[in-house]
């Protein structure tokens, strides 16, 4: 535990001091952090709250504000599908259910092999090429039930 | 010369394979040995023909598209690089009816240049409006952009010139200027199109804004869905800043002007202006009771100009050919060009800059060319997921700020989704509620709590139980929303689900669920 504590103390201490003396540097740090370990650790908050000169529930307030802010790693892909009004038009429903079943897993899961981690996300800014989503950052465009098909089986290879 | 093909690097386009497409054509240049560059474009905004690439031909350029991996070495085995014919072959993009129908003011380098390219950039006309900018007073330049009579892009429709003329007005140490690029709106993607597509004309705007206000450093905040943006957008600034058009004296001149661009973390309300500046400051993303307005104490609690990435980037044209040919377009109080998207279910999807005053039919039947699915369209909903849902009847409003809010809707971003004659308005109306909740900041309890309520009612009116009862409640929660939320997440969310039940009343009254029989 001890041990974890450190590693998670060396990770974050180096995006801490690249930030500390900007202009409003907690999200810098937050994005920076998951940016780095996959998730921003309980045990970095009081690390952050020491540098900013905050309170710890000041740093635990805006972690948990954010929907992008996870408590725990997620699995090795993410895959975020939009569940936005434009993706609804054209079938994103059904891709979401096609997705869930295919995934073995519902919205905000992670399948027990750790191979992904489901998220919705509202609108990835692909309105005109819907039903679209983004895996581990990649953006994907008209998702059939062909490609929701192609989808599962990339994050499961 | 080395013959130049465009291949887009729009997040649009590379959705659809853009990136394999360049890679399958790096390759075949490399194969045959040709003398061609690729340039990686922005996108015209035509989405059903992305990925499309252009190639540049004595004759002007020629596009083919919608190009996918697969079909490259054939494009190049028909002779693409000079122009060759091929079933994929669309012509000059430029006379393509979607394309010559438009006024590009704010768009006109989009999906044309190299969007890192300052030289591309400046010809094509870029840095003339910083230019003549540099040549006014900080007030000249604040006149200017009030003359052109431009309202604030992001939905509210703001006169930006008075927001800009306040904090030239408002004495301080420091002055910021805010660009709002978190674009959450379902539908609409104008404000990442031109990030992607032509960054420098968000910057351009950003220094004008500036130098007219007395502000010295400027924020991009941008919403984290949008990675590829900020990859460009950094490329952009940083190109910037060694040709001295950002930094301690902005192209030779007294002023200074830097810019960063921060990145959000998730959260739709950070879209509301003084929302965005607490999630800059790094707190919670939520809503600061106004006054004071951000022009007053903004960031920091400094004076701030806080305008969308459209509003900005529609700067420079204007200081480049004047206010009044700005103004000259449009109807109304509604002045100059608005790029509208048109999206979801929808043959023709993409970005349609025009100037205010065409229909929302014409938009949608005849320039969308009616639904993707072949379908009758049945509904549109304008402005993101708090804009209303129009019906047929209603198709010949004209795009006007005026006009819309005259009939209980808003043009908000100005994206326009689509629904075929599947759709179900009542499912829509919940769905409005539950994205509130969502995604509510919590500080005002008709929002927070509201939207919850609203969930359980519509689902109760969804189950058949009391229907008459369930929409008198919607109908009273949405006014309390209306006129109770400190922002316009709570406060909008009645416009989609009270239009839904004016408007297509048939689905609140769902027939009674039939009694198991067996």
């Amino acid at each position: 535990m001890q041990q974890a504590r450190t590693e998670i103390a060396s990770a974050v201490e180096p995006i801490i001091d690249r930030w500390k003396d900007e202009e409003g540097p907690l999200l810098p740090i937050l994005n920076g952090i998951q940016r780095e370990l996959g998730h921003v650790p309980r045990e970095s908050l009081p690390i952050i709250a020491e540098a900013l000169n905050l309170s710890r529930a000041e740093v635990y307030g805006v972690v948990s504000f954010y929907h992008d802010y996870r408590e725990k790693p997620a699995g090795r892909h993410v895959l975020k599908l939009c569940r936005a009004e434009a993706c609804q038009s054209m079938g994103g429903d059904a891709v979401a259910e096609k997705l869930q079943n295919l995934l073995g897993i519902k919205f905000h899961e992670t399948s027990a092999d750790g191979a992904v981690t489901l998220e919705p996300v509202y609108c990835l800014g692909l309105c005109a090429c819907a039903p679209s989503a983004m895996l581990d950052g990649e953006v994907i465009g008209r998702i059939d039930d062909a490609r929701a098909e192609e989808i599962a089986a990339e994050v499961r290879a | 010369m080395s013959v130049k093909i465009y291949i887009p690097r729009d997040a649009g386009a590379l959705a659809l394979g853009a990136e394999k497409v360049a890679a399958a054509a790096r390759e075949e240049i490399e194969k045959r040995g040709l003398d061609a560059k690729i340039v990686r474009n922005g996108s015209r905004g035509m989405f059903w023909l992305e990925p499309m690439v252009e190639v540049e031909t004595a004759e002007g350029r020629v596009a083919y598209g919608p190009v996918k991996p697969g079909y490259v070495a054939g494009l190049f085995d028909a002779g693409l690089i000079e122009g060759g014919a091929h079933d994929l072959r669309l012509g000059k993009p430029e006379e393509i009816p979607f394309l010559a129908k438009q006024t590009r003011l704010t768009f006109a380098r989009c999906g044309i240049i190299d969007p890192v390219s300052l030289e591309d950039y400046e010809a094509h006309g870029g840095l003339r409006g910083l230019r003549n900018a540099l040549a006014k007073t900080p007030l000249g330049i604040v006149e200017e952009v009030t003359e052109s009579g431009l309202r604030g892009r992001g939905g509210a429709g703001f006169p930006t010139g008075i927001k800009w003329k306040t904090v030239h007005d408002t004495e301080a140490t420091q002055k910021y200027i805010v660009c709002n690029a978190d674009e959450g709106d379902s539908g609409t993607f104008s404000d990442r199109m031109i990030m992607e597509g032509d960054p420098f004309v968000l910057i351009e705007g950003m220094v004008i804004a500036g130098i007219a206000v007395g502000a010295t450093k400027g924020y991009v905040y941008l919403r984290s869905e949008y990675p590829n943006v900020h990859k460009i957008l950094n490329e952009a600034i940083d190109a910037a800043r060694a040709a001295g058009i950002l930094g301690k004296s902005v192209l030779g001149s007294k002023y200074a002007f830097d810019m960063e661009v921060r990145v959000g973390a998730g959260a739709y309300v950070c879209g509301e202006e003084t929302a965005l500046l607490d999630s800059l400051e790094g707190k919670r993303g939520q809503v600061r009771a106004k006054p004071p307005l951000p022009a007053h104490e903004g960031l920091f609690g400094k004076p701030t100009v806080i305008n969308n990435v459209i509003s900005l980037a529609s700067v420079p044209i204007i200081l480049d050919k004047g206010g009044a040919y700005y103004r000259d377009f449009g109807m109304g109080r509604s002045r100059g060009t608005i790029p509208i998207q048109i999206t979801g279910n929808v043959k023709h999807g993409g970005l349609f800059e025009t100037a205010f005053g065409v229909t929302l039919g014409e938009l949608v039947d005849d320039i969308g060319g009616g639904t993707a699915t072949g379908r009758p369209v049945r509904a549109v909903q304008v402005g993101g997921p708090l804009g209303a849902y129009w019906p047929r009847d209603l198709f010949d409003t004209p795009f006007d700020y005026e006009a819309f809010a005259a009939k209980d809707g808003l043009i908000g971003h100005a994206g326009i989704v689509v629904f075929d004659d599947t759709v179900d308005l009542l499912k829509q109306a919940r769905f409005a509620m539950e994205f509130c909740a969502v995604e509510s900041c919590g500080k005002c309890t008709p929002c927070r709590i509201g939207s919850t309520r609203g969930v359980e009612v519509l689902d109760r009116l969804k189950q058949g139980i009391a229907p008459e009862e369930q929409i008198e409640t919607v109908t009273d929660l949405c006014n309390t929303m209306k006129f109770g939320s400190l922002c316009a997440l709570g406060g909008f969310t009645p416009y989609p689900v009270m239009s839904a039940l004016t408007h297509f009343p048939e689905d609140f009254r769902p027939a009674p669920v039939r009694e198991a029989a067996e």
